[in-house]
């Protein structure tokens, strides 16, 4: 048991549980993290369009957004020795019809409401921004201070400095359940061993469900795939961030390579097929006739890889970031429902907050295990 | 089960700045750090580096990355879990793939 025992053991080595494993293992604490697949982030980090916004969030997972880019972001490469090609040069969100702009303003409204600095512009005025967008773009929401970032390298490099400091990974080991000693989460029993945590977290995206069942516990998790494609590099065009109204694309060009990344939306997400998650073959032709609606410019450019992903999507589409009191010793951080990388650094942070300070130095009432009420 | 233990000082090799990925211009070198990095699978190291991600999706490379973990952890080349193919297997135009549908005007 000694062997195997640390101050904390994270169950998920995605980049919410590589992120934590950083701030923890920065803060002093012995830590042990546990990634179920060979490859570590193979989940939602490695399977999503790279968005560090701000605009278009839920109020309540808001104000992690905003610390995140207000103190870590814009030194997260140099803190963790790789270029995680951070960009800080705003966010689009695209409308094209008069209901886009009701939705986009209803966005506005409440973000600003929240603080934060974002503003109904015009379809000129949006392309005075990104001069490559058609005249079929009626107006946006702009927030100068959203941007987008490499998932794939942010995941890793938050991983490769975690190990540095001492982090200890074991990948490939599936953990079946959570075992309370006295009352308090205290043993995380996997495939190959026990692992003994004076403090557990829960970061396993969708299989945060079934163990968190095991001490008896729910969170309303559900599998929505996510699709992305990627084209060859091209010469650079526009730094923005890129959404829609209409959520029929999302995406950015990467601001060192050239290549775009884009999301994609086929309105069949919450309905494919169970298991290893497949690209079908009409989303990424959906995704290029839209992305070709507003970008007619692109039409020639390539796509030269798509893949596909699990989102865990909570029943109300934003995370759980808690404490339980049923378990105490237990922390859970699951449901970014799609949208988790932006403010990953930050709940990593949180997360590490938690453990050593007893709780975050941002108010998570909002965000807690037990407030998924009956109508 | 792996767990990602340090696998020693890096020894420096005469040809690390041979390039490996052709596409993506990764060396060697660089291939063989990311692995003492702690990137113990081909999908890391794709991620990492882009080796294998550009336009011939690791068709060149793909073996000889292969072969260079497989050196680095000390097991059989066999013994790596390959990388996951992914669609197209040709680069395609995006006006292409958006003229997928039927259409009624003839």
């Amino acid at each position: 048991m000694v062997k195997n025992a640390a101050d904390v053991v994270i169950v998920g080595g995605g980049i919410m549980g590589c992120a934590a494993a950083y701030y923890l293992a920065k803060g002093g604490c012995s830590v042990i993290v546990l990634e179920k697949e060979n490859a570590v982030g193979s989940g939602g980090s490695a399977r999503n369009g790279g968005g560090v916004r701000q605009s278009g969030r839920d109020p309540r997972e808001l104000p992690i957004a905003m610390r995140g880019i207000k103190n870590i972001w814009p030194t997260l490469a140099e803190e963790l020795g790789v270029d995680v090609e951070y960009c800080q040069k705003g966010n689009l969100r695209l409308g094209k019809t008069a209901a886009h702009l009701d939705i986009l303003a209803g966005l506005t409204r409440k973000a600003v409401d929240c603080g934060l600095n974002v503003k109904m512009i015009s379809g000129d005025e949006a392309r005075a921004i990104n001069p490559y967008l058609s005249q079929a773009v009626l107006g946006a929401s702009w927030c100068p201070t959203d941007g987008h970032a490499n998932p794939l390298l942010a995941t890793l490099a938050f991983y490769r400095r975690a190990r540095q400091l001492g982090a200890r990974f074991i990948s490939g080991e599936t953990v079946r359940a959570i075992r309370k000693n006295k009352g308090r989460a205290r043993v995380v029993a996997a495939e190959n061993g026990l692992y003994e945590g004076g403090t557990i977290i829960v970061a396993a995206g969708l299989g945060s469900r079934p163990l968190l069942n095991t001490v008896g516990l729910d969170v309303p998790l559900q599998p929505v795939l996510l699709e992305t494609l990627v084209t060859e590099a091209a010469v650079e065009m526009f730094p923005q961030m890129l959404g829609t109204a209409a959520a029929d694309f999302y995406g950015h060009q990467s601001a060192r390579h050239g290549s775009f990344v884009f999301g994609i939306a086929s309105g069949y997400e919450p309905f494919a097929r169970a298991g290893f998650p497949v690209s079908s073959s009409g989303a990424a032709a959906a995704a290029c006739r839209n992305i070709l609606s507003y970008f007619p410019v692109l039409a020639d450019l390539k796509i030269i890889r798509s893949w596909a992903g699990w989102i865990d999507d909570c029943a109300d589409h934003v995370p759980v970031i808690s404490f339980t009191d049923e378990v105490p010793g237990l922390i859970i951080a699951c449901g970014f429902s799609g949208h988790g990388f932006g403010i990953s650094p930050a709940v990593g942070k949180l997360l590490s907050e938690m453990v050593i300070d007893g709780q975050p130095a941002l108010d998570l009432a909002a965000l807690r295990y037990d407030r998924f009420g009956i109508k | 089960m792996l767990e990602r233990k340090d696998l020693g000082g890096y020894i420096a090799a005469p040809d690390d700045d041979l390039i490996v990925c052709r596409c993506e211009e990764i060396t060697k070198g660089e291939i063989r750090h990311a692995i003492h990095d702690g990137l113990f699978t081909l999908a890391e190291i794709r991620r990492f580096l882009r080796a294998g991600m550009g336009l011939c999706q690791g068709q060149t490379c793909g073996r000889l990355v292969k072969a260079l973990l497989a050196r680095e952890l000390g097991v059989a080349p066999a013994a790596v879990e390959p990388a996951t193919a992914r669609s197209p297997v040709r680069p395609v135009e995006m006006r292409v793939l958006a003229d997928n549908q039927e259409r009624d005007d003839g």
